[in-house]
């Protein structure tokens, strides 16, 4: 199954500090694991909600809202699609993730039958 | 994990034991100790969510940990620990695919004792991937351990020129799988994706261990652009649907993507006319096209000549003659199929009469062509194909009439 991972890290993810050297080599580590394992089908970082739109319908209507956006904690941060056996398997990767903070959220993608 | 144990006991069977250990011990273990906090490279694309391999890399961690500290004691290590883990875990597992791969086993045996040990599958679902009794697959890898150990096959990853055949070994097996999944060759069903994902992951893996290797990068390239299509290929009743019939908007154009830059991998070392990565360009031609009706179907005809150059065969003449149809008209088409029709290794291919069936009805000839599609269905084991082949046989008696 492939599955995608929403990378919410609170007010990390909008913060202006970038992460520690340490902490990257650390991410890396992890991504280049879970690359060599054929798990990783894809995967992205986003810049901070202060560069992004919003856009919100309401009938014909449409509304662009500029970030940043006030609700931190459900920003969206970065993503990892997976290809695993099970949501299990997901599970075990995910949590040996060196992150410190944060929630992670892990949801099978359901268009998806194929390999 | 077992790769790595086979490496440390010297054979597949020992090694498999142990591993039963290991998840006893750590179910025993681990509601007191907890999970392991240690990540480990690729062990868990082999054991995957099984359990075991985090109390085996546990140990092997503090048992490269004491050594390291040893070295350290004496003044000799500079390594990250973590590297020389990864490393060595890396050869264990390149070592156990080309031990599962080996020559000295049938094809049957090395596709099974891949899935078993490389794959980490069970002995019943390999069985369910290819509809044989599990006890049929129990045998198959019992024997080919044995045929292993009696054969003193060493657990090694070979060099110079011995290298070059296991590595074809290697692919093919993983090929094999792929194939089985993306065509099954039997049965109700007309894919099995478990099989392709299967594959798929093992030639990710592989790519990762012998990124140097172009043929590696085109039979990724391969599997991943054929995968692309899994779910157009299937229609709402299970019912097959072929290439050119196909809804492109339900490709997936991820694996379109990853596959077009495996494919550019592979050239890029070198390997553009390697027999895989053209077999993926040919892929990636339908994949590049946004409708069927712009396919370059004259470069298809040229990479199939590459093929046919590199590895002649009857079944690369239909496929060529399949393109030759295609950019130059059924007729063309017609005349190469004609002379592959009393081809001994083609009398049983259903895929013969199918082409010629469909070059036929192009051509307007409408009971030579139900003909040639009732002949067809009579030749596959697999149902729903069967099924597809026999509507174009009434297809074409309708068509027929209607004429």
């Amino acid at each position: 199954m492939r599955v995608l991972i929403l990378a919410k890290e609170g007010q990390q993810s909008d913060a202006a500090t970038p992460p520690t050297p340490e902490a990257m080599a650390a991410y890396q580590k992890f991504n280049e694991e879970l690359i060599k394992s054929g798990v990783v089908v894809g995967a992205g970082r986003l810049t901070p909600s202060a560069q992004g739109k919003r856009v919100r319908f309401d009938g014909k209507k449409r509304t662009v809202i500029d970030g940043p956006w006030a609700e931190t904690k459900e920003l969206v941060a970065g993503y990892w699609l997976w290809q695993v056996r099970s949501l299990d398997e997901a599970l075990e990767w995910l949590k040996r993730a060196p992150y410190d903070g944060g929630t992670f959220e892990i949801r099978e993608v359901s268009q998806y039958e194929g390999a | 994990m077992i790769a790595g144990l086979t490496r440390l006991v010297g054979d597949i069977g020992t090694a498999e034991e142990l591993a039963q250990d290991a998840l006893v011990a750590a179910v025993e273990q681990w509601p007191a100790s907890g999970v392991p906090e240690r990540p480990g490279a690729w062990l868990m694309s082999t054991a995957k969510h099984r359990a075991t391999d985090l109390i085996r890399r546990r140990r092997t961690l503090e048992r490269k940990y004491e050594e390291l500290g040893r070295d350290v004691e004496r003044g000799q290590a500079g390594e990250d620990p973590d590297t020389a883990i990864d490393e060595e875990f890396g050869d264990d597992l390149l070592g156990l695919m080309f031990m599962a791969c080996h020559p000295v086993l049938s094809k049957d045996a090395r596709v099974a004792l891949t899935l078993r040990v490389l794959g980490g599958l069970t002995t019943e679902e390999i069985a369910r991937g290819f509809l044989v009794p599990v006890s049929s697959i129990a045998q198959r890898i019992v024997r080919a351990k044995r045929t292993l150990t009696e054969a003193h096959v060493r657990f090694e990853v070979p060099s110079g020129s011995e290298r070059a055949a296991r590595l074809a070994s290697v692919l093919e097996v993983i090929y094999l799988i792929f194939n089985e999944g993306y065509a099954a060759t039997a049965g109700e069903d007309w894919v099995r994706p478990a099989l392709c994902e299967e594959a798929l992951r093992l030639g990710r893996i592989l790519a990762e261990l012998v990124p140097t290797e172009p043929e590696v990068h085109g039979l990724v390239a391969l599997m991943e652009i054929h995968a692309s299509r899994l779910r157009a290929r299937v229609g709402p009743s299970g019912e097959p649907v072929l290439l050119l019939d196909q809804d492109r908007a339900r490709w997936d154009r991820l694996l379109i993507g990853r596959g077009l830059a495996s494919l550019e991998r592979a050239e890029r070392l070198g390997g553009a006319l390697g027999s895989y990565a053209l077999q993926a360009a040919i892929a990636a031609c339908h994949a590049r096209a946004r409708t069927a009706a712009e396919t370059d179907w004259q470069r298809i005809v040229a990479l199939y000549d590459a093929v046919a150059e590199l590895a002649p065969s009857p079944v690369v003449e239909l496929n060529r003659a399949v393109a030759v149809g295609m950019a130059f008209g059924p007729a063309a088409g017609l005349d190469l199929v004609d002379a592959l029709v009393g081809e001994p290794s083609l009398k049983a291919y259903h895929l013969l009469p199918a082409v010629r069936g469909d070059l036929l009805r192009k051509l307007g000839r409408f009971e030579e062509a139900r003909a040639e599609f009732e002949r067809a269905a009579s030749l596959t084991e697999n149902l729903v194909e069967r099924e597809l082949l026999q509507r174009r046989a009434t297809e074409c008696a309708a068509e027929r009439m209607a004429g």
